[in-house]
């Protein structure tokens, strides 16, 4: 939309939906996804026989939160026009370690925690040199990294099994006045990570370089550092993941499965969440929804009695859709020639 | 141009680093055992390299396009179950006589839809192909939960993988040189190859000279589910029967033989004798592993790591390292 037909819009809407258009792109995507995230929730539990009771909102949202924090990692990488394909290895990596080093007393927990996300910090710092310093595309990079990561989980624990602290992986499943854990953790994490970074003159250099690199370069726009903090950030959320799933499972497993199958959920999570995937535009708000969106698909197959089998089957057709959906503006282009690169 | 000009064109920086790589690993490995160069073994190598070769020729196409296909760990799937379960769809007589154009046939449908998605929607490959690769893993679930499919070869595919039509030339291996060669011949002297490197510099140009650019990418798709699909069949007569990961240990070794080759990952530029390289490189790397066996020195330490670690942190790091002497993008200036 160019900004000279904006005041003809507004007019023509009645006054009390102006404000939508007065929002940016990327909070109407976060409005979508919760539009179509309440909808498909407020389905299943409509669809449900008990209705909703507060064990199922916290079975719903401990399952969602772990997609939420690493669809959250994959949307920093891309607001810089990046990609990271090893947030789902790093996941992985992290819940191997975290299932063997946060156990024992209050202190050991706190410094197997610390560990973990220090583990996370250094996944994410390797993948930005790389691609920073050492000039990779991301995709090709990250695709390498994870296969490096995986190894290293894959070492940690050869089979399935470890533990985990039990008063923290209890705290972390429960909910206090019928507002589960996982949600306040990922509260925090919005309030405490994604708020400030996207307040900072490094956030806002990421949104800047995702929309032209070269426009952001000749701006003076610390591109590298940027860049660095995009894909480090990227990796502590996802040990954050990590640490989750650890107390969610109460073991560690290093399974490539796990890995691919959060990969992939995470960008249709950041696709829903209405990130562009062309770069800098993009909310890790929309992105909680949007993994919640890619959860509840699965839900909703359950109560529909639809073979859960399919469930690959479903969220590989929401991913073709939701990125089906962004190419729409192929057909508002008036000059053909706009479409090729 | 003269023919000796042709074939040293085919061989730049990268295609010339790869194959010196493949004959030091080979004489390190010759130090630890001397079978390595027999005939017998390398033949055994190029055998093996013939399941990676074929992906990857269809894969390179996508590349030098400058988009990618991220499906085809169950392009490889679909090919090789979807060949054996023919008797299923097409009847016990069809379905034996049909089963390796049905199963390449099936391929072909996913990147038609790879392709339609690309070149029409402007969907951007890599998001639109990992979809595709999880709507292809769910069919095939589904595929093989509703009802009990025939996984076994048929005595055709089985002959195609292990046999000798030429003596001394395994069939796989005989495939890909056939199709590696319709693949230069494609790439240099025919104008969809121009098209092809033309699309991956900059399509905008190749659209205003009166190219319709999206049917070169939705080509190219095609041949790269084709292809993915072929390997798929190729493997299933291998095992003698078609199971459901069958693809997922391809993905990596695909992309990284292509980049490896000196294929650039933006497009337009690579040379396909890059490829052939790069897919011996990684066929030979992922054999010393097996030969070598790192987690023997380990496990003499007392430190118990399992031998998939090596495959996936050499895997990796040879990768980056390689990518890093000749794969570096321009500094934005």
């Amino acid at each position: 939309m160019t900004v000279g037909s904006e005041p003809a819009d507004l007019v023509s809407r009645p006054k009390y939906f102006a404000w939508i258009g007065r929002l940016s792109a990327a909070q109407r995507g976060v409005l979508i996804a919760m539009l179509i995230f309440t909808t498909m929730f407020l389905v299943y539990g409509w669809k449900q026989a008990v209705g909703l009771s507060p064990n199922m909102i916290n079975t719903a949202a401990n399952k969602g939160a772990l997609l939420a924090l690493v669809a959250m990692a994959q949307t920093l990488p891309i607001i810089t026009r990046g990609l990271d394909l090893s947030v789902g290895a790093t996941f992985v990596l992290s819940n191997c370690l975290a299932s063997s080093i946060v156990v024992g007393g209050p202190v050991a927990t706190t410094f197997g925690i610390f560990g973990v996300l220090l583990l996370g910090l250094a996944c994410g710092a390797i993948n930005g040199v790389i691609i920073v310093y050492g000039r990779l595309q991301p995709l090709i990079a990250t695709l390498a990294t994870s296969a490096v990561y995986f190894g290293v989980a894959l070492a940690i624990r050869p089979q399935p099994g470890g533990a985990v602290n039990f008063e923290l992986a209890d705290f972390m499943t429960r909910s206090s006045f019928a507002v589960p854990h996982t949600v306040l953790l990922l509260l925090a994490v919005v309030v405490f990570i994604w708020i400030p970074y996207r307040r900072s003159v490094l956030g806002r250099a990421a949104f800047a370089i995702g929309s032209s690199e070269q426009a952001a370069y000749m701006s003076g726009i610390p591109i590298n550092r940027a860049k660095m903090l995009a894909y480090t950030l990227s990796g502590l959320l996802a040990s954050i993941g990590g640490i989750l799933l650890t107390a969610l499972t109460y073991s560690g497993a290093a399974k490539m499965s796990i890995a691919n199958e959060y990969t992939l959920n995470s960008i249709g999570a950041v696709v829903i969440g209405g990130t562009s995937l062309f770069g800098g535009v993009g909310s890790a708000v929309g992105s909680i929804f949007g993994a919640f969106v890619m959860r509840t698909v699965g839900d909703l197959l359950i109560v529909f009695d639809i073979n859960p089998v399919l469930q690959p089957l479903f969220v590989g057709v929401v991913l073709l859709v939701a990125v089906s959906l962004g190419s729409l503006r192929v057909l508002r282009i008036k000059n053909r020639l706009d479409i090729y690169r | 141009m003269s023919v000796s000009g042709v074939i040293a064109r085919q061989f730049d920086r990268a295609t010339l680093i790869a194959f010196a790589c493949v004959i030091v690993l080979l004489l390190i490995g010759a130090m630890v055992e001397p079978a390595f160069l027999s005939p017998k073994y390398l033949i055994q190598q190029l055998h093996t390299a013939s399941f990676l070769g074929v992906v990857a020729s269809g894969v390179m196409l996508v590349i030098l396009l400058g988009h990618i296909d991220l499906s085809i760990p169950w392009t490889i799937g679909v090919g090789g179950m979807m060949a054996t379960g023919a008797t299923g769809f097409l009847g016990p007589e069809w379905g034996v006589t049909l089963a390796v154009p049905f199963g390449v046939f099936c391929g072909a449908l996913i990147g038609t839809v790879n392709g339609l998605g690309v070149a029409y929607l402007r969907a951007p490959a890599m998001i639109f192909t990992l979809g595709m690769n999880a709507v292809a893993q769910g069919l095939m679930v589904y595929h093989t939960g509703g009802f009990a499919p025939q996984d076994r070869a048929t005595e055709f595919m089985r002959e195609l993988a292990v046999g000798h039509l030429i003596p001394g030339i395994p069939n796989p291996l005989l495939i890909w040189i056939i199709l590696g060669s319709a693949i230069v011949f494609m790439l240099n002297r025919t104008v969809l190859g121009r098209r092809i490197y033309a699309v991956g510099n900059q399509e905008r140009s190749v659209f205003l000279s009166g190219v319709d650019t999206r049917k070169v990418i939705l080509a190219c798709f095609i041949f790269s589910g084709a292809c993915a699909a072929l390997t798929g069949v190729l493997l299933a007569g291998w095992a003698n029967r078609s199971y459901q990961a069958m693809g997922d240990p391809y993905l990596l070794p695909t992309i990284a033989a292509i980049i490896l080759g000196g294929t650039n990952v933006l497009g337009g530029r690579g040379k396909y004798v890059g490829t052939i390289a790069g897919v011996i490189l990684i066929t030979i790397l992922q054999s010393m592993l097996s030969v070598v066996q790192p987690q023997r020195y380990f496990a003499q330490l007392g430190v118990d790591i399992p031998a998939d670690t090596f495959r996936q942190v050499v895997f990796g790091a040879v990768i980056i390292g390689m990518l890093l002497i000749y794969g570096r993008q321009q500094l934005v200036r």
